[in-house]
């Protein structure tokens, strides 16, 4: 075993370790929570990331988006993920894209993925990206922030999740996000899309929620 | 009386849990305009830990669960 995974040891079964090696994720969008699960599926060890995002950085970034830094503003974030794969990770083989999803393109984007995390930051596109996930068959791993909260779930296709936690009308109130919260959410996901990768059981449909202002933890549906 | 649990950002200005006499509402949507929440800001409601809607009745007893949105990323 590649002594760089030894640690993983313990925690996953060797078998694990190999079978997440052979696996592909799609990261919808590389900002906030974007950035720490490259990050984290890097580090983990699994086979392939497709990474897509039509954004650049800009300052109101810096307090909490991973790949951003001051010598990265302007810089597109798909391209700045691409510089981090090679620099964490090179044995994972890495496809940055640097396009927004839209209904057109979101099947072939993550057309051939094991599992698609939920990276994105209003409800159309996620809206989109379930759909997207179910006419594939392809789970999604869903996660949002906002302030001290972090949500995250597992939605296998045919789940309606996504329609259920943003009813038709849902308005997103501000965009505020502290430095601490993404890598709380994309932990969630981030363990989430491991036990499902590793074939281990995972309860489609069930929202995970966590308030790191007043350190509470629900679980929903 | 009624239960009434506000979650994340909704309890900015009301707290985590109030108490509404019975009497005072008959819809969860007579909380939502008793606390000032519009239905928009609103993305899971719960009555006893069903999925509910602002429309379905609540009664003497019941507790009702409100989660904001939460769509950044």
């Amino acid at each position: 075993m590649d002594e760089r995974y030894i640690r993983n040891l313990g925690a996953l079964t060797e078998a694990e370790c190999a079978l997440l090696r052979t696996k592909t994720v799609f990261v919808a969008g590389c900002g906030g929570l974007g950035g720490f699960l490259i990050e984290m599926l890097l580090r983990l060890g699994v086979g392939a990331i497709r990474a897509a995002d039509g954004d650049a950085f800009e300052a109101s970034n810096l307090n909490r988006q991973l790949l951003s830094s001051p010598q990265a503003l302007g810089m597109p974030k798909a391209e700045a993920a691409a510089a981090r794969a090679a620099l964490v990770n090179p044995d994972v083989r890495f496809e940055a894209i640097g396009e927004f999803m839209t209904e057109k393109n979101a099947p072939e984007l993550i057309r051939g993925c094991d599992a698609v995390l939920d990276a994105l930051d209003n409800i159309q596109a996620r809206r989109t990206l379930a759909r997207a996930c179910a006419e594939e068959g392809i789970p999604l791993i869903h996660g949002a922030i906002c302030g001290w909260s972090a949500q995250a779930a597992v939605i296998m296709p045919g789940d309606d999740l996504i329609d259920r936690i943003y009813p038709e009308g849902a308005k997103l109130g501000s965009k505020t996000s502290l430095s601490f919260t993404p890598p709380f959410c994309a932990a969630m996901q981030a363990a989430l899309c491991t036990r499902l990768l590793a074939g281990r059981p995972v309860e489609s449909g069930r929202l995970y929620m966590a308030d790191l202002l007043d350190m509470e933890w629900a679980s929903l549906f | 009386m009624i239960e009434v649990r506000f979650f994340a950002t909704l309890r900015e200005g009301r707290g985590k849990i109030t108490q509404v006499p019975a009497a005072e509402a008959s819809t969860a949507a007579d909380l939502l305009r008793r606390f000032e929440i519009p239905k928009e800001e609103v993305a899971i409601l719960l009555i006893n830990g069903f999925h509910s809607k602002p429309e379905d009745p609540v009664k003497d007893g019941d507790v009702i669960s409100l989660f904001p949105p939460v769509g950044g990323g």
